[in-house]
Parts: structure tokens; C-alpha cells; sequence
């Protein structure tokens, strides 16, 4: 269409140029669909997106000791973490365990430091007690109280605990420990625990990930041969699971693989063992491992069935008529054209054993835990949320990087369920 | 795929194996369901087959389980008068079913209700930002659990929501809107277009279009998007373990501390039953699919 014809701009019929109008209408539309999905995005966000972000800051921002210290925390800013603490520095320490004792928030600021430098918390509840009676000077009167205020160790712990937009947490979660001035380093070799826990969770997904597709091709592969009708019945036998609840699911697990369980039993029925060297099959690795093989395989089947329909089967007939063999012509002409299928299942399984956190946590033993498991435990036992939201936000950097994979290679709107 | 005649001797041998390892495969799916059940009648408090019940001996067999969940909680379970109105209050299972349909309706109304809309909006072509918001909406599904439940532990309890069942139905709402949003679109991307251009120039308006034309046509996607978002719901634990009160305690919460702490085979008694639902919910589903396709004009397969 043309901009200007002999007779000036096309206009419509209200006298507004037509290609105003189409703009008009087109904005219209483009706002009548955002309406559609508008109440939905705002609930997605604001009970879903914004909780995820406020934990994921406590990661890097823990305003603990700020908020009852802010003295202390003031002078400690100025302090260059080398030289003797002053007397200025211990008076204001002293004033700010006076009011946080009188608020009652002094355990909090205790255990914030403690996470620092162990064995600190006490340091602080028991001077906090007796700091209302201390007098100038400061620095006898605490060290008077406990020698540990000498040490400057403690302080560098107190420095690091008082900035409050700080790495440490994220240096922790990948084992490293924030020094007062600036510097990282290795954490002690026994405390290095979370990027092993990190390898083995990935490790127990690539694990499922490849159990599932071991056994979830010759499934797909008979569903998508059998003629439609049997296959249909056969597809009970595959979504049943997926529809069952996983508790129920783990539950099964433990009654099949437990020492006393189904599967032991028959063991030693058919003399596989004896009655008194029973298989050790559940609460350790292995039975993390067979649980969520078992409850992830029908994300690997389903993909993959959907696929294989869509396979010609004459492809293969060619490439047999050509003179392939049989493997030849599964290996070279079948199983490319089943790629995207797997692509699409393996990431799926892949994407969602990382985050398991119910399996591993009821079949799992000491062994089976994986980084899911410390997560919950730092935010419901130890209170440690924001070494919690450090490793939740490594885990979710991983997933997303996944999901943004699964994205460009599959597409999220090619997903189906059933 | 039918063995043909001239089928060699190893092709012969291959066709077979490949069945037996593919049943077994299907063995390995079902059972462990499948097992539960006669466990759950076992007269003793064990997880495992006794001699008595792979005799068949009825003595070995009984309905103990299953009184157990009602009695399990209760004030007086062998009290005659007002033995209803306790199980009704007191019984922990029971009140753990409360709980759980309860929740999931809430989370299934808005799930499934803003869940249609976005689907809607989402599959028309003039949508701007269709693939961010489309993975935004979606990410629930995506995330690990642990995350999102942490986060809303942390969020929730700063507004007040935390223990509370309103915290539990917005999780669980949030969990069940990917499901119904992959299901509607599915059913949406069969749709006739021109039946809404024809309905509004037949003289009807866009409201009167939706609910008289599109709706009934996109109806079976959007009953199994909601029981997708409602199995959701009555499945989900983490959340619940993050959000909920004692008194919040749902089906799953109660077989979680059944497994963590007393192990007895009253869960495998609600898992049977568990199982019965889901066989249901399984069945209404597969109807609906089919039912889909056929108005679709496709053929159901």
C-alpha cells in the first residue's frame, strides 16, 4: 500500500489516514491479549517471582548485625582489620550490647557471628549480660569480662559480619571463606562440603537421566509400533505412574527395596542371598536412585513416544531396501530422527532430578541427600537462610540455564503433558 | 510392527528378547503401585508379604488399616454415641482430607481461572512478548521445588501469610497454572478462528463469543488443565512442609511424617486408596482428550 496516493494519504472513513487507523487497531488488540494474560502475570509475580528474589537477596545481603550493631558497625567501617582495635571501637561495641540485650535481639547478632568465627555466640550473650554495669575504659572492662576481646580474630569475624551487602555466602557455597580484608580463601578441607554436593547431584541426575533413557526408548519405541489400540492400553501402564502421587510412589519403594521388603524376600527365596546378608537396597544411593528413575520415567517416555509417531515407518523400509542392515538402518536412518525426542526428555528428567528434594529426603539415608536436602536443612534447621539462598541461587542459575537449553532446542510451548 | 515371514532366525530371537526386556520395563512401572494394595490388607504392622497371605489365608488379611485411618486422632474410637462427629473432628487422616480437598479446590479455581484467560491471551498471534512471558508463566513448573517453597517461607511469613491455608492455596495456585496453560494451548491451537469472526457477525459481541462459541470448545482442555492443576495441588508436599501449620496439615504432609516417623501400614492403606483416585482422575482425563479431539474434528487416538 502506498503512503500518499495522487490525492494525498488513503483515509478511512472517519477522515483519519488509513495507516493511522491500522496502528490504532493493531495497538488495540496487541493491548486486549496483554489484558488477557496480565492478571496472571501479576499473580505469577507477586506470589511466585517476588518471594523467589526477596530469599535470593538474603544471599547476598544479611543486614543482621547492622540493624542491632549500627555503632559498632559504624566504627568497624573505618577499621582497617589489621591494626589493634581502640578503645573508641570497644565503647561502642559495649553501648550497642547494651541496647541489643535490651531489645532481645542479641542471640541474633550472637549467631551472626558465630557463623563467622565459631564459637563466638556465648562471647557475646555473656558480655551482653554484664555490659550495662561496664565502665570507661571500654577495652579493660571487656577483656576484663573475657580475654577472647583481645583476640582479633574476633573483630575481623564482627567486621565481616557487619557489612551487610557481602559475597561470604556465596564464597561459602562454593567453599571458600571471605576474609576482613577483601580476600578469599579455601575453606578448611573438612568443611569443604558443597561443591562435592553439587558434583554429586549432578552426577545422580546425569545418572537417572541415562537410566531413564536406557529404559525408556524400547518403551517408547514398542508404544509407537503397536497398532493404536494396543498401545493405548499399554499407555495405562505409563501414565498410571505419572498420575499417582509420589508419595505414594516412594512409599511403594520402601515396602519393595527395605530390608524386610518384596524385593529381598524374593531374593532369598530363589537363593540369590542368604537371610541373614540381605541386599542393602534403600536409604543409600542406590535407592535414591531407583526411586526417581522409577518416578521421572514417564518425562522421558512421553516426549519420546510423541516423536516416534511422527516417524515414517517407511524410512526405514528404504533404507533396508537399500541393502542397510538392520542396525544399520535403526543406528543411521531411525535413531537420528529420534534426537529432538530425547533432547526434549533427557533435559526434562535432567531439569528436574537437580532440584529433587522429596525422594532423596524419605529413601535416601545419609548418602543420598543432595543439595536440595542441605537446602531445606539450612532454612529449617540451622537457620542459616542466607547461606540457604546462596546455594538455592547457584542451583537455580543451573536449572535456568537448562531451561533456557530446553527452550531454544524444544520450545516451551511444544510441551505436552499425556 | 508384526513379524514378517521371512524373518530370520536372529530377527526372531531379537523380536522376542525385545518384547521380554520391554515387559519387564513395564513390570518395573507398575509394580510398585500395584503392590500396595495387597499389602495394605495385611493383618500384621509389616511392610512385606507374610506366609500367612501368600497362602491366601484370610486370617492373614484384614480392613484394620483402613479402620485405623479413621480411628488414628480420634477422642474415643470405640465409643458408640458421637463416634461420627469425632472421626469427623478429630481424626488426624480425616481432617488431613479436609485440608487437601480444601486447598486444592482454592488452588484449582485460580489456577485454573487466570490460567484460561493467559492461554487465551497467549495464543493469539497479535501477543507482544510472547516467548519471555510464556517461559515466565511456565517457570513454576521449571524451578526446584525447594526453591520456590523456601522463598515463599521467607516471603510469606513477612506479609503473614505463612501458616496460613490462604499461603498454601496462592503456592499451590502458582505450582498449578503451567499445567493449565500447556493444556489449554494445546487445545487452543486446533481452534477455527473464523467461528469467533462468524459469531460477531452473526451480531454477537466478544463476551457472548467467548462464552457461547469458544468456551464450550476449548471446555475438556480446560476441565483436565484444572484437574492437571488439582493433582497438582493434592500431590504437592514441600510446599506445604514450608507453609503449612499442624493444623494445615495435608495427605501428603501426613504420609510424610507417617514415613519419617511411624512407620505403619496405615499409609499403605491411604496410598491404595491414593491410588484408586488417581486411577480416576486418570480415567476422566483420557475422556476428555478424546473428546477434545473428536470436537476438534481429529481422530481420537
Amino acid at each position: 500500500m502506498s503512503d500518499v496516493s495522487p490525492t494525498g494519504p488513503m483515509l478511512a472513513a472517519d477522515g483519519t489516514p488509513l495507516k493511522k487507523k491500522l496502528a490504532q487497531a493493531l495497538f488495540l488488540s496487541r493491548v486486549r491479549a496483554f489484558g488477557l494474560v496480565a492478571p496472571l502475570l501479576l499473580f505469577i509475580l507477586a506470589s511466585f517471582i517476588v518471594p523467589i528474589m526477596t530469599l535470593l537477596w538474603q544471599g547476598v545481603h544479611n543486614n543482621t548485625y547492622e540493624k542491632y550493631m549500627p555503632q559498632s558497625t559504624a566504627v568497624l567501617a573505618e577499621w582497617d582489620a589489621v591494626s589493634a582495635p581502640t578503645e573508641e571501637m570497644y565503647a561502642a561495641l559495649v553501648a550497642d550490647l547494651v541496647t541489643a540485650r535490651e531489645t532481645r535481639d542479641i542471640g541474633k547478632v550472637a549467631t551472626r557471628v558465630n557463623r563467622e568465627k565459631s564459637g563466638t555466640r556465648s562471647l557475646f550473650t555473656s558480655s551482653a549480660r554484664s555490659a550495662a554495669k561496664m565502665e570507661t575504659p571500654f577495652r579493660e572492662a571487656l577483656i576484663d569480662k573475657d580475654e577472647d576481646w583481645a583476640d582479633i580474630e574476633v573483630w575481623q569475624a564482627m567486621k565481616i559480619a557487619s557489612l551487610s551487602l557481602t559475597p561470604a555466602f556465596y564464597a561459602a557455597a562454593v567453599d571458600y571463606t571471605y576474609n576482613a580484608d577483601g580476600s578469599f580463601e579455601p575453606a578448611e578441607e573438612n568443611r569443604q562440603i558443597y561443591v562435592f554436593l553439587f558434583l554429586k547431584t549432578f552426577a545422580v541426575s546425569l545418572a537417572v537421566t541415562v537410566c531413564c533413557f536406557l529404559l525408556g526408548y524400547p518403551v517408547a519405541y514398542l508404544l509407537s509400533t503397536l497398532p493404536m489400540r494396543t498401545s493405548n492400553l499399554l499407555m495405562i501402564l505409563v501414565l498410571l505412574p505419572f498420575w499417582t502421587s509420589l508419595l505414594v510412589r516412594t512409599t511403594a519403594w520402601i515396602a519393595m527395596l527395605q530390608s524386610q521388603g518384596v524385593l529381598n524376600d524374593i531374593f532369598v527365596t530363589i537363593g540369590l542371598t542368604s537371610d541373614d546378608q540381605r541386599f542393602s537396597l534403600i536409604y543409600n544411593m542406590t535407592g535414591t536412585i531407583i526411586a526417581m528413575t522409577h518416578i521421572l520415567l514417564p518425562f522421558m517416555i512421553l516426549p519420546l513416544y510423541s516423536v516416534m509417531r511422527g516417524i515414517s515407518p517407511s524410512y526405514v523400509r528404504a533404507a533396508k531396501s537399500l541393502g542397510a542392515t538392520n542396525w544399520t538402518a535403526f543406528w543411521r536412518v531411525y535413531f537420528p530422527a529420534t534426537i529432538p525426542g530425547i533432547g526434549a526428555g533427557a533435559l526434562l528428567v535432567f531439569i528436574l532430578s537437580i532440584g529433587y528434594y522429596i525422594t532423596p529426603a524419605l529413601v535416601g539415608g545419609q548418602d543420598g541427600q543432595l543439595i536440595s536436602n542441605f537446602i531445606a536443612d539450612h532454612m529449617q534447621k540451622t537457620l542459616n537462610w542466607s547461606l540457604a539462598a546462596a546455594l538455592g541461587g547457584l542451583l537455580l542459575a543451573s536449572v535456568l540455564i537448562l531451561y533456557w537449553i530446553y527452550d531454544k532446542i524444544v520450545g516451551i510451548d511444544n510441551m505436552k503433558l499425556g | 510392527m508384526a513379524l514378517p515371514i521371512y524373518a530370520s532366525t536372529g530377527e526372531r530371537i531379537w523380536y522376542y528378547t525385545f518384547r521380554v526386556i520391554c515387559a519387564c520395563i513395564f513390570i518395573f512401572l507398575i509394580t510398585p503401585i500395584l503392590i500396595i494394595i495387597p499389602l495394605s490388607f495385611n493383618v500384621q504392622p509389616y511392610f512385606t508379604f507374610t506366609e500367612g497371605m501368600l497362602k491366601l489365608d484370610p486370617e492373614a488379611y484384614s480392613l484394620r488399616w483402613y479402620a485405623d485411618i479413621f480411628r488414628n486422632g480420634m477422642a474415643a474410637p470405640d465409643a458408640v454415641e458421637g463416634w461420627w462427629a469425632d472421626m469427623w473432628q478429630n481424626a488426624q487422616w480425616v481432617r488431613a482430607m479436609k485440608n487437601s480437598f480444601f486447598i486444592g479446590f482454592f488452588a484449582t479455581l485460580l489456577a485454573t481461572g487466570f490460567g484460561t484467560l493467559a492461554a487465551i491471551g497467549l495464543s493469539r498471534s497479535e501477543m507482544p512478548y510472547k516467548g519471555l512471558i510464556m517461559s515466565i508463566l511456565i517457570s513454576p513448573m521449571i524451578v526446584p521445588l525447594v526453591i520456590t517453597a523456601a522463598g515463599m517461607f521467607y516471603f510469606y511469613s513477612q506479609v503473614g501469610l505463612s501458616q496460613t491455608k490462604m499461603g498454601i492455596i496462592l503456592a499451590h495456585a502458582a505450582l498449578g497454572t503451567p499445567f493449565v496453560i500447556i493444556t489449554v494451548t494445546a487445545t487452543l491451537v486446533g481452534f477455527d478462528k473464523s467461528l469467533v469472526r462468524a459469531s460477531a457477525s452473526l451480531g454477537a459481541n466478544p463476551v457472548r463469543t467467548f462464552w457461547k462459541v469458544q468456551m464450550p470448545l476449548i471446555l475438556p482442555g480446560v476441565i483436565s488443565g484444572g484437574l492437571f492443576a488439582f493433582i497438582t495441588s493434592f500431590d504437592e508436599v514441600v510446599a506445604v512442609l514450608f507453609l503449612a501449620s499442624p493444623e494445615d496439615r495435608t495427605i501428603p504432609r501426613q504420609m510424610w511424617s507417617g514415613i519419617r516417623e511411624q512407620i505403619s501400614p496405615t499409609i499403605l492403606a491411604v496410598a491404595t486408596i491414593l491410588v484408586i483416585i488417581s486411577i480416576g482422575l486418570l480415567t476422566m482425563v483420557e475422556l476428555l482428550r478424546r473428546r477434545s479431539e473428536r470436537l476438534r474434528g481429529l481422530t481420537p487416538g
